[in-house]
């Protein structure tokens, strides 16, 4: 089933007198239950693509839609709520709030779903169990390693059932092992049918999932799936 | 349905935020708030203070709660002696004391002075003659006496003057105003009055702080009232005490309804006052809300900068929970709800160090000013008035700021651009 479906996706920059085209029609669809990483060197348009498919930013051109649903012509607030039941964000810098604990940073998208406290909070605490870190619920971030933050970010980023996970290199801060735990999870997570889509410059890692798409000067340089 | 949900995810990220955030912060914004909401409640306070206290002064030491005088086209108070019987009588009232006053003039120095052309030295004045025991249980001025002692029973050839009679305490040389160079207590005086003349020995100093008896001199009664020929015991003043607050209309409703209106003009003690003691009032009001609003502004202004840098601080930590789908309502709505709690503390705390501390320490302890003891005026009306302008301004100055962040475009923000 396809999950994601972008045509001619174009993002341009004005940078003072010239024009900077970050994204160059770039046409793809995601299927559901991928693992699909995107390489590619600094400035090859990884993290615009990215951030257009998490609807965070506007494309210049092109089309895309989501679970059938054109989210260009959706409002800014539409757009939040969309992410809400459909996106799940996993940060490089891990972006916990950091006056919430782990548990209640897994909550916070559960009760902005409207959920009771009591049944966001159980499903919250199911999900770092996930994780491994139902030991670490009340712990606030600062004091967590990155390893674990990263974890929690998983755990909030899945804790509302999304349909798509898109992780932007949240392998970067981490060792060896904590990196592969986390590629562990999210192809746990591939296999209930939740796609996931990686931006990371480990080639190594990249490796490891289902589809490779490479940009280069903003444009796609290949893609696996095809 | 979403406005619950968005208030509860706001309340959900502000509380955390307050516990386990920058405690110094919200130390110093709660403090800033609290001294804002004290600046307006005591400097306003304070500035009607003056003149109520001064307008108290005056009902508690001279006209007492009903007073009554002679009428325009009259010198003196005619059927005083039926009139005081009926006052006596009536159940509502505690206590009274009839006064006479009479212009006259008090003279000092004229025994000492060499040069039979010299002008001595006096001042112009209303000597009151009383019943030093009845005037002290009603206003009690015995006790502001400063120098010396008040007026005894039967007393005769005593006189009390009042302290800007005496240029020692009343230091002002201007055309109109007459003040005697003596040194005080025990001192001989003549007073010219009706026509006649009495040596006198000033045997004490009124400071009262009220202008009517501090521009007195106060004598007893027995002796002043055949020097103005008042045999017919005409008074020209009855100061009434009532038993209580609502005993006050009833007694001038009685007063009025034996026909007392025809001798004698009855006057509730405040408007017995000139009406420009309520224009000061007024005005000192409004001074005291113009200097409270100039506080406000600074207040929500210092709030605004705060939240404004705080919310720029964190604006990835916005964009990060608008990506997560943490809608911009409920982002506002934190920030609100992070200021109401900052406003209800601080003006809790302003609350209780104004009404619990400093008011009645002010109350115990007027401030000693020239013209009344300071006080701190306050209604409850005016508090809430003023609670709600902070309680606004403090909402406004956190959602503002706010507002301004989270319409920031997600990935900006989150950027950091």
């Amino acid at each position: 089933m396809t999950l994601i479906r972008a045509e001619n996706l174009t993002k341009k920059y004005d940078d003072g007198d010239t024009v900077v085209v970050a994204l160059d029609r770039a046409t793809l669809s995601l299927n559901s239950g991928e693992f699909i990483a995107v390489t590619g060197r600094s400035g090859s348009g990884k993290s615009t693509l990215f951030h257009q498919l998490g609807l965070i930013d506007t494309p210049t051109s092109g089309a895309l839609a989501v679970l059938g649903t054109n989210v260009l012509s959706l409002t800014e607030k539409q757009k939040t709520a969309f992410r809400l039941k459909n996106i799940g964000y996993i940060f490089q810098d891990y972006a916990l709030i950091p006056t919430l604990t782990a548990i209640e940073n897994v909550a916070l998208p559960l009760l902005m779903a409207g959920m009771p406290k009591a049944v966001a909070y159980a499903q919250a605490r199911k999900t770092l169990d996930s994780v491994g870190l139902a030991g670490r619920a009340k712990h606030l971030p600062s004091q967590l390693s990155g390893g674990q933050q990263q974890r929690v970010s998983i755990a909030r980023a899945v804790s509302h059932a999304p349909a798509l996970i898109l992780a932007d290199e949240p392998t970067a801060n981490l060792d060896h092992e904590s990196s592969l735990s986390i590629l562990g999870i999210f192809r746990k997570l591939t296999e209930r049918g939740i796609t996931v889509v990686m931006i990371t410059h480990e080639n190594e890692y990249a490796k490891m999932t289902d589809r490779v798409i490479t940009l280069f000067d903003g444009t796609i340089e290949s893609d696996t799936g095809k | 349905m979403t406005i619950y949900r968005d208030l509860r995810v706001a309340f959900f990220i502000a509380l955390r935020d307050i516990v386990r955030g920058n405690r110094w912060a919200s130390a110093l914004t709660i403090l800033l708030i609290t001294l804002t909401f004290v600046n307006l409640v005591v400097v306003g306070g304070v500035l009607v203070g003056l003149i109520e206290s001064s307008s108290l002064s005056n009902r508690v030491r001279y006209s007492s709660d009903v007073i009554l005088s002679p009428l325009a086209d009259k010198s003196y108070i005619e059927q005083s002696p039926s009139i005081i019987a009926a006052i006596d009588a009536m159940a509502d009232v505690a206590q009274y004391s009839p006064r006479y006053a009479e212009p006259g003039k008090l003279t000092a120095g004229y025994k000492t002075t060499m040069d039979p052309k010299a002008i001595p030295d006096h001042a112009n004045m209303v000597v009151t003659g009383l019943d030093p025991v009845r005037e002290e249980r009603l206003t009690g001025i015995g006790t502001k006496i400063v120098e010396g002692r008040f007026l005894k029973p039967g007393e005769f050839g005593a006189i009390v003057v009042g302290a800007n009679l005496l240029r020692k305490y009343l230091p002002i040389d201007s055309p109109g105003i007459q003040t005697l160079d003596v040194k005080g207590v025990g001192e001989k005086v003549l007073l010219t009055v009706g026509g006649s003349k009495k040596e006198l020995t000033i045997v004490g100093v009124l400071k009262s702080k009220v202008g009517e008896l501090d521009q007195r001199a106060f004598m007893n009664a027995a002796e002043l009232r055949p020097l103005i020929g008042r045999n017919d015991l005409n008074v020209d003043e009855i100061a009434v005490q009532a038993r209580n607050e609502e005993a006050i209309p009833r007694i001038i409703a009685t007063l009025t309804a034996r026909g007392i209106g025809k001798f004698a003009r009855i006057q509730r003690w405040d408007e017995a006052q000139p009406k420009f003691i309520q224009d000061i009032k007024d005005t000192f009001a409004l001074l005291g809300n113009i200097i409270g609003s100039v506080g406000v502004v600074a207040s929500s202004i210092t709030i605004f900068i705060i939240v404004f840098v705080n919310a720029i601080v964190r604006r990835k930590q916005i964009g990060i929970l608008k990506a997560i789908g943490v809608n911009s309502n409920a982002i506002e709505l934190a920030y609100v709800v992070q200021s109401l709690f900052y406003a209800t503390v601080g003006i809790g705390l302003g609350l209780a160090i104004s009404f619990l501390a400093i008011k009645p320490y002010v109350d115990a302890h007027p401030i000693n000013l020239p013209f009344s003891d300071g006080i701190i005026a306050t209604t409850w009306q005016g508090t809430l008035a003023r609670l709600l302008a902070l309680l606004a301004a403090t909402l406004l100055a956190g959602y503002i700021p706010a507002k301004l962040v989270v319409r920031k475009n997600t990935i900006d923000a989150i950027l950091g651009r």
